[in-house]
């Protein structure tokens, strides 16, 4: 037996090596044959009737190839570009939806929309041509906010859907809550917004797409977290591919955080258009073209109310938010702020019940669709936020409130009034750890000491629990999905003993061919360097559902799991023939087949071996050959979650919040590579924290035109912004995984948000600040400290 | 118009168009798709590569200003010249988990090696400020603070050798 590094171990990664050496092979990179470039020409204008193109000057350009529009795709009669679930509101009216065309027809919803795709013989010919597209707008008034969408008289995107309401969603047990409500000994309430979020994965959207008319295949190469879901969206529901002529390759992927999991137009544009002009075609992004067109996410208004009784028991919670769709639906986009979003209002409290209602409304923005936590970290903003305010009315320790709420350990499995039931978990035992981790204790000391140099400090805490490993098909197909949600893994063994596993999920840094490695290796005895991870290209993978949703190593790693079994039981009965014993006394361990009770065994390269030379192998009962394959669907949701302390401290004559300690205890589950999973949880944290100090996607109301469109105009967190982060784990097993795992890819940016606006309230409350929306900018804080009631000044 | 410059090491002579940006050259001509292009208001720092010996961010440069310098880009950095081995920035980043997408891996590579030059004690507060043109979106910094300090440490080691 080999070099086995299985669970529990962090061995370095096995993708590093070509990231280290600028050896990545990511979609920009790659050149093919006779390859022309794509521009896409966008709308400058938010809302507007397009009564036409003109082509004429821009086919004329040197090295203009084709100039295609919406007029082309309808004449080809294209399909629309699905959106995966269809919810209902709660006569099971089911949401409006209307057609999204790939290029624009008829009217332009959002800057940014698109409305001609150019093809030149190279990009700066593709650019010079798009200018001299003359596109005739007949501008309307844009309705950017879910406020304004929503009044009489705004703007109206589409003719059939009244006040741009796409649906009124609802969940829970409005009566059971009405009657809580007037039960209780107080109500806290509470208005907010979380805002509106560009997910900015490092490498921009890109796309190469070739027909290969010998064999009427097309190859699409694409950013994509998912490219199997793309070649069925793309191929059966629009572009009408069989699915056997499209091949759809994934391969380095820069970052994705969401932003790459849906199916866009411009995939389905250039792989149209690649047939058309019989030229391969290579469309890149610009980070600024990214901001208009890459999917947005979060943008809630949200109003709240939770009723406690004198002891600060929480008896119904309450929550009516508004969310925005941007202009169109996107693949997941009305799924995200009702059943991702919904379903976790019960966060970690045995709030008897519970009602949400979500209007979801068309604006004229971006769509707007998952992005890393989607729906969660809304979910546990509000709750969490809610906690602290009805503390702070109630005069209960913000600790104390939420221990007298939480389900304790042994209460699980819990059954929430909303739809979900925890499997297992332990809060408290995540608070605990955290309080210790984060020398809570000595808080008053720091604050003493920041007020002495005339700095306000805060301290915030956010215990939450999220929903992860999307997703239970059956469940999903009840709340409306249309696909299914499982994950499939075929394990290859190779005559030689060593393995490629050809996956569904996609790998743009979580580390999967590292973990996955890991599984194989501890669950056959191979060395760790003797597997190999395949994943991203349709031709060599069986199918998948791809990575989001914490899904991967729930999932995903279910489906390896199996299909290792698989090849263990196979390889019993290999054994059994060769070592002429039944195959019951057959015992797998470390990576041999030996019989029960002697010495005679057979090593797993030997199995192999057998499998592939079968000169003595029981034919008559068994194939040839050691490969298994597996599909894996899960029967719930995984449910991670934790406890984060988030420590500010602000500089009153500035407005500036430094976030001076972080502290993360999170449980998720079995951990199998530390190294990891640590990794994850750093990043989650720093992309909620910037949520919640740094960034905002801010529209003009009236013109929709996208205020922050860059890098200049986006804060992202930098290195200068983070603390060192104490982030550890608490786990309690899942029940219904198959090695245990939850997932923990967006407990970071799920639980963070809370935690740091937590904190910013906490480091002002003595100026009688209530509430603070984010992201909490120096300019909003020192705007709030102008307009306090009490004098800015240090205690 | 022709220049010259020494491109890891080498003598290199190319001809390009004057508007060409170091960046596009060196993915599109030279393919060397190691230096990544993340944004188009050099904020991200992904492509960031030593001019003379100094970090630069090669979107920002155009490729006449190379004609008679010396230009290093993440290909040509290294262990020991002429061995396989990796550059003890590069080993430390591996070791201490400072890359997930690898996106921005090449420029913060560039730009940590250029920190570590300049200075041979960082402070955690030297690196973060350092690092403040590369933006990293996957690893919340922390592991990449991390491996810089270690990695300058082995680069001293290696130097006192």
């Amino acid at each position: 037996m080999g070099n086995v590094i299985g669970i529990g171990a962090s061995p370095k990664r096995k993708e590093d090596q070509r990231f280290l050496t600028g050896r990545g092979n990511y979609v920009s990179d790659i050149k093919r044959p006779g390859m022309t470039a794509g521009v896409f020409v966008r709308s400058p204008h938010g809302h507007a009737i397009l009564r036409g193109i003109d082509k004429a000057a821009a086919l004329t350009a040197p090295g203009v190839i084709a100039v295609l529009t919406g007029e082309d795709v309808a004449a080809d009669k294209l399909g629309s570009l699905p959106c995966g679930w269809g919810i209902s509101d709660a006569k099971g009216v089911p949401m409006k939806e209307p057609p999204f065309p790939m290029l624009a027809q008829g009217k332009v919803r959002f800057v940014g929309d698109m409305v001609a795709f150019v093809i030149a013989e190279t990009p700066e010919q593709a650019n010079a041509a798009a200018e001299l597209l003359t596109v005739d707008y007949e501008v309307l008034p844009s309705v950017v906010g879910v406020l304004e969408a929503v009044r009489p008289g705004a703007p109206q995107l589409f003719d059939d859907v009244p006040n741009n309401i796409c649906c009124d969603w609802e969940l829970g047990d409005k009566a059971a809550v009405e009657t809580a409500f007037r039960k209780a000994a107080h109500v806290a309430k509470l208005s907010l917004v979380n805002n509106r979020l560009i997910g900015n994965p490092m490498e921009p959207r890109a796309a190469i797409a070739e027909y290969e008319p010998g064999t009427d295949r097309f190859t699409l190469w694409t950013t994509s977290q998912f490219p199997h879901v793309v070649r069925f969206l793309m191929g059966a529901l629009v572009l009408n591919i069989p699915q056997h002529k499209l091949r759809v390759v994934a391969p380095d992927v820069g970052g994705g955080f969401g932003v790459k999991q849906f199916h866009y137009g411009e995939e389905a544009v250039i792989t149209w258009a690649a047939k058309r002009v019989m030229r391969p075609i290579k469309w890149v992004a610009s980070r600024s073209e990214g901001y208009v067109s890459d999917r947005h996410g979060r943008d809630h208004v949200t109003e709240a109310e939770l009723a406690l009784d004198e002891t600060g028991k929480f008896l119904a919670f309450r929550v009516n938010t508004l969310a925005n769709m941007g202009g169109y639906l996107s693949t997941f986009g009305p799924n995200i702020p009702t059943n991702l979003y919904g379903p976790l209002l019960g966060g970690v409290y045995m709030t008897p019940a519970i009602y949400c209602n979500v209007k979801v409304v068309f604006t004229n923005t971006v769509p707007v669709d998952a992005y890393r936590g989607a729906g969660r970290p809304e979910a546990t903003f509000v709750l969490e936020r809610m906690v602290d305010v009805a503390a702070s009315e109630m005069g209960i320790d913000r600790v104390e409130i939420r221990r007298r709420n939480m389900i304790p350990k042994e209460a699980y499995p819990y059954q929430t009034p909303v739809l979900v039931q925890y499997d297992s978990g332990d809060p408290m035992g995540c608070l605990d750890g955290a309080l210790v981790a984060a020398d809570v204790k000595s808080f008053g000391i720091r604050k003493a000491a920041s007020a002495s140099k005339g700095k306000f400090r805060g301290l915030g805490y956010s215990t939450y629990v999220e929903a992860c490993g999307l997703a239970p098909s059956r469940f999903a197909g009840r709340l409306g999905a249309r696909g299914g949600l499982y994950e499939s893994a075929t394990v290859r063994v190779h005559p030689t003993g060593q393995v490629t596993v050809m996956i569904g999920t996609h790998n743009h840094g979580q580390g999967h061919e590292t973990t996955f490695a890991q599984i194989v290796s501890e669950k056959l005895g191979v060395s760790f360097e003797d597997v190999d991870i395949v994943f991203g290209d349709t031709d060599r993978v069986q199918f998948g559902m791809g990575t989001y949703g914490s899904r991967s190593l729930v999932v995903g790693g279910a489906a390896l799991s199996k299909a290792t079994d698989k090849v263990v039981a196979k390889g019993r009965k290999i054994a059994a023939h060769l070592l002429e014993a039944a195959e019951v006394d057959i015992q797998f361990e470390a990576g041999q087949f030996s019989v029960a009770g002697t010495d005679r065994m057979k090593t797993f390269e030997e199995i192999a071996g057998a499998a592939y030379v079968p000169h003595n192998y029981p034919l008559e009962v068994l194939e040839p050959g050691l490969e298994e394959q597996a599909y894996y669907d899960p029967i719930n949701f995984t449910y991670p979650g934790g406890c984060h302390i988030a420590e500010v401290e602000v500089d009153p004559e500035t407005g500036t919040v430094t976030l001076v300690n972080y502290t993360a205890v999170d449980d998720v589950g079995t951990v199998i590579n530390p190294m990891i999973v640590e990794g994850q949880l750093h990043g989650g944290i720093v992309q909620g924290v910037g949520q919640a100090l740094f960034e905002n996607a801010v529209y003009d109301e009236g013109s929709g035109q996208l205020l922050s469109g860059s890098l200049m105009d986006y804060c992202m967190p930098r290195a200068d912004h983070m603390p060192m982060m104490k982030v550890s784990t608490h786990s309690t097993l899942c029940t219904h995984t198959p090695m245990g795992v939850k997932g923990c890819g967006e407990v970071g940016t799920i639980g963070s948000p809370a935690a740091v606006i937590n904190a910013v309230v906490d480091a002002l409350s003595h100026l009688g600040v209530t509430h603070v929306d984010m992201p909490a900018t120096p300019n909003r804080i020192w705007r709030l400290l102008q307009n306090a009631s009490l004098p800015v000044a240090a205690e | 118009m022709q220049i010259s410059f020494t491109l890891n090491g080498r003598p290199t002579t190319v001809d390009v168009e004057p508007a060409t940006l170091v960046a596009e050259l060196l993915r599109e001509q030279l393919n060397l798709t190691g230096t990544h292009i993340g944004c188009d208001t050099s904020q991200c720092g992904a492509c960031v590569v030593h001019l003379n010996g100094l970090p630069v961010k090669s979107c920002t440069l155009l490729a006449p200003a190379l004609d008679g310098a010396a230009l290093l880009t993440i290909e040509g950095l290294q262990g020991a010249p002429g061995s396989n081995e990796m550059h003890p920035m590069q080993e430390s980043f591996r070791e201490h988990h400072g890359l997930q997408c690898g996106f921005c891996t090449p420029g913060m590579l560039m730009t940590a090696v250029a920190l570590a030059a300049e200075k041979p004690n960082l402070t955690e507060a030297d690196v973060r400020h350092g690092l403040e043109g590369n933006i990293c979106r996957c690893t919340g910094y922390q592991n990449i603070v991390v491996s810089v300090m270690a990695g300058a440490a082995a680069m001293n080691a290696a130097k006192g050798e």
